[in-house]
């Protein structure tokens, strides 16, 4: 067993620094195995949030030597010689140590407008296979938000928090506007409080994602071009006058049905 | 039916943690923004300079050669056989400005540049969980970014180039004496537009446009295949981005050489 030395931060709202822990390590170890050995042993009072262990619940995203990642899917050997750091996610608030208050998130979920079908047809609803596919890889996320943890647009900025849903709402947002069932337009709300235009797809969310979810190419731009679609493209807003559809406000648009 | 309450404050929960550093990133981070502004600096240089050259566009023996740059010589002062039907004739400069705002503009608007020039040049970031160089950020949200929303209609432009550089490649395949002909600068300009081609091709708008912007696939089979065909390209945009901008400047480095004198175009059959 060889030793490592852990650089974990440890503080609250109030404050904190990093304290260095010197620990064994053991073959085939992941970081979320050093935290709980530290816990054991030297720190009892360490907080980390973590549940499955197994890459699947989200709960223990962290920033790790500086770049957001799962403690449970980083594995020891695979990181560079020398000290790692460890430090809680950096666009949350936080509560101590490793945990932060992901709440804004919630709040954020809150806002999108829910699927709204047409009414129920006479042996219910159908959806064909290759309708499900496309929602399908939106559907793999845990909500680790450690794409919301890198997006700049809140990370560097917190004003934007009051008007940026984050790429982790976007791929929500893309699954609900590419439903065939669904018939709210959620373009306009996307594009005036939802802040899709602040988005400058430098595509760090894709990098950080742990289900290799193509946030930025299947979901962002494709929502970004269908903005474009409703405002900047005199070509389609003829089409829809020629063919007399509509485009929903977001005022429209944001309206949920009841439960 | 209850309205969402978007106007509500969010509520963020107490101050930040973590230490205050630009990064705690250890690895290169710094490498691919030095390598972007590095290519897209040089390229730029070399556009800008062949731009107002204005000669050595046209080879017109053995084979007729145009250089993407220059192509369609839209001048009346252009080279004589490089012309099209159509020319100015009371411009003076050089052609290759009359035409060079499209794919530049399509390559200024396109989603994989703009993640580049954003990163490399603008530092906004400059790498992922590296700090913002700027005090405020409003994205693409105002004026003149908010032009990036135009891609599309430069899309519609760059298939346009596309398909007369694709006449480009044709056409020299046609000895000037009469008959077929195949040389080095053949094969470079067909390879010049099959990289053009696929960069178009796999772009993000045109995804949208063919297929990706419809609610259901089963109600556009048609599109949904188009949308199926072009997904794996899109996947590689960002190879096709790279590899049709460095061949289309060695394109007109080898039109430019041929031209000049310095080099022969050898001939293949």
């Amino acid at each position: 067993m060889a030793d490592v030395t852990m650089r974990i931060w440890r503080g609250d709202s109030s404050g904190g620094d990093f304290e260095n822990y010197t620990v064994d390590l053991s073959e085939g170890e992941v970081v979320l195995d050093i935290i709980h050995r530290i816990q054991a042993t030297e720190a009892p009072d360490l907080a980390c949030r973590w549940n499955c262990k197994a890459g699947k619940c989200g709960s223990c995203s962290a920033e790790i030597n500086g770049k957001p990642r799962l403690m449970c899917m980083t594995r020891m050997d695979q990181l560079p010689e020398g000290p790692v750091t460890v430090t809680p996610m950096k666009t949350f608030p936080i509560i101590r140590d490793l945990v932060t208050d992901v709440s804004f998130n919630y709040e954020m979920a809150k806002r999108v407008p829910a699927l709204l079908p047409p009414p129920m047809p006479e042996g219910g609803y159908r959806m064909f296979q290759e309708d499900v596919e496309r929602g399908q890889e939106f559907r793999k996320c845990i909500e680790c938000f450690m794409c919301q943890d890198v997006c700049h647009v809140i990370r560097d900025h917190e004003e934007n928090k009051q008007h940026f849903a984050g790429p982790r709402f976007f791929i929500r947002y893309a699954e609900l506007e590419m439903h065939p069932l669904d018939q709210n337009d959620r373009r306009d709300l996307i594009r005036e409080e939802m802040g899709l235009g602040y988005c400058n797809i430098t595509k760090c969310c894709t990098e950080v994602c742990p289900e290799h979810i193509h946030i930025t190419d299947n979901a962002i731009i494709p929502l970004k071009e269908r903005v474009v679609d409703a405002h900047y493209d005199p070509v389609a807003w003829l089409g829809r006058k020629i063919t007399r559809r509509t485009k929903r406000s977001a005022a429209e648009a944001a309206v949920q049905p009841a439960p | 039916m209850t309205a969402v309450e978007s106007s509500t404050k969010v509520v963020l929960g107490g101050t930040r943690g973590g230490p205050e550093a630009a990064t705690l990133r250890q690895d290169r981070w710094w490498l691919q923004p030095v390598i972007t502004v590095s290519v897209l600096t040089a390229f730029v240089i070399y556009s800008t300079w062949a731009a107002f050259q204005n000669r050595y566009y046209f080879v017109a023996s053995p084979v007729h050669l145009v250089s993407p740059f220059y192509s369609p010589c839209l001048a009346s002062t252009c080279t004589p056989g490089s012309k099209i039907g159509f020319a100015f004739s009371g411009w003076t400069l050089s052609p290759a400005l009359l035409i060079l705002i499209f794919p530049l503009g399509f390559r200024l608007t396109c989603y994989y540049y703009r993640r580049s020039y954003y990163r490399a040049f603008w530092w906004s970031p400059p790498a992922c969980a590296v700090s913002d160089a700027h005090g405020a950020y409003s994205g693409e949200t105002r004026f003149p970014l908010i032009m990036q929303n135009l891609h599309r209609y430069f899309f519609y432009a760059g298939l346009v180039f596309n398909v007369l550089l694709t006449y480009d490649a044709v056409d020299a395949f046609r000895q000037s004496g009469g008959g077929i002909a195949m040389t080095v600068g053949t094969l470079v300009l067909c390879v010049n537009a099959t990289l053009l081609w696929l960069y178009s091709l796999s772009c993000h708008a045109c995804r949208h446009l063919c297929g990706g912007g419809v609610k259901s696939f089963k109600a556009h089979p048609l599109r949904y295949r188009f949308w199926k065909f072009l997904t794996p390209l899109n996947v590689k945009h960002m190879n096709f981005a790279w590899a049709s901008l460095v061949f289309v400047a060695l394109t007109d480095v080898y039109v430019r050489l041929v031209a000049s004198g310095a080099l022969t175009d050898y001939k293949i059959f």
